[in-house]
């Protein structure tokens, strides 16, 4: 579940999209856009790239009409963590690897795809929590908590094509 | 992103601006280390200027926590926005560090 205690629960959305086919000549041809707007970035395995990335994916959110703290707090911190695990933990820092980032604005809300090169992990077995033992003292360990914490929905699967593997997050309007 | 330093005998403060995150942890980790192998015991970290972190910033500041209590000190944190104590108490970090509303409160540890 996301942490945005200011923000009220996402209304769900039924966007009414005819197919074409059952359109008649007396009704007005609306214009519908049929694929949500999509940007795509591909960067060096290096640190110093992510925040670029991190500030046009929030720049595209304020336009989108997401609420400030989504665009200052959830989605760069969020976005930032799946780009470090990328670059450090799926490129293991290799420069000659590359990270592949897609940002898709559907009508629920972002879709985020971030893709490395590397082998991939099994995102569900990264279960640290506040609640373990060693929490307060480990230097690691809670970025894909935050990840959790902060978006809708974090999912991880292997990328078509030739990368390797690619993680997905999901954020609704607010 | 830079960290600026302000040193009086024992104690520092360091204004962080900009994120705190991935690419700059380590430069922060090893200014302010290199401060209390110098004999700096009381740090704050006054965070006016920074607009959030991420898990690799929190991560140094538990390590340079743990250091600075080991050599007999504290780390302060100092004006966080709402933002910062959104990720210190989702992270339970807050429990961690003493939190002042400003640099000059936490110098003083009041």
């Amino acid at each position: 579940m996301r942490f945005s205690p200011s923000s009220p629960p996402a209304k769900p959305r039924s966007p009414v999209v005819e197919p074409v086919a059952t359109r008649t000549a007396r009704r007005p041809v609306r214009r519908v856009q049929m694929t949500a707007p999509r940007h795509d970035w591909t960067i060096a395995s290096d640190v110093n790239q992510i925040a670029p990335i991190v500030e046009a994916v929030a720049e595209l959110c304020a336009a989108a009409g997401f609420s400030s703290r989504l665009c200052r707090l959830n989605v760069p911190v969020a976005l930032t963590e799946a780009l470090a695990n990328a670059i450090m933990r799926g490129n293991s820092n290799d420069p000659n690897r590359a990270v592949h980032v897609c940002a898709m604005m559907e009508t629920e809300g972002l879709v985020l795809e971030i893709t490395d090169e590397g082998p991939g992990f099994d995102l569900d077995g990264v279960r640290y929590t506040p609640d373990d033992a060693d929490w307060l003292e480990r230097e690691d360990g809670r970025g894909v908590f935050l990840m959790r914490k902060l978006m809708d929905q974090v999912e991880s699967c292997r990328a078509t094509g030739d990368y390797g593997h690619t993680v997905r997050l999901r954020l609704r309007r607010a | 992103m830079s960290f600026a330093l302000t040193k009086d005998e024992d104690r520092l403060v360091v204004d962080v601006d900009g994120q705190l995150v991935v690419n700059n942890r380590q430069e922060f980790k090893q200014l302010v280390l290199d401060e209390v192998e110098q004999g700096v015991r009381l740090v704050v970290i006054d965070f006016t200027k920074s607009a959030y972190i991420d898990s690799s910033g929190l991560g140094a500041l538990v390590s340079l926590g743990k250091r600075i209590r080991d050599a007999g000190g504290e780390l302060r944190l100092a004006a966080l926005n709402e933002d910062l104590r959104t990720l210190f108490e989702l992270t339970r970090l807050d429990a961690l560090f003493p939190v002042f509303a400003t640099r000059e409160a936490a110098l003083a540890g009041r």
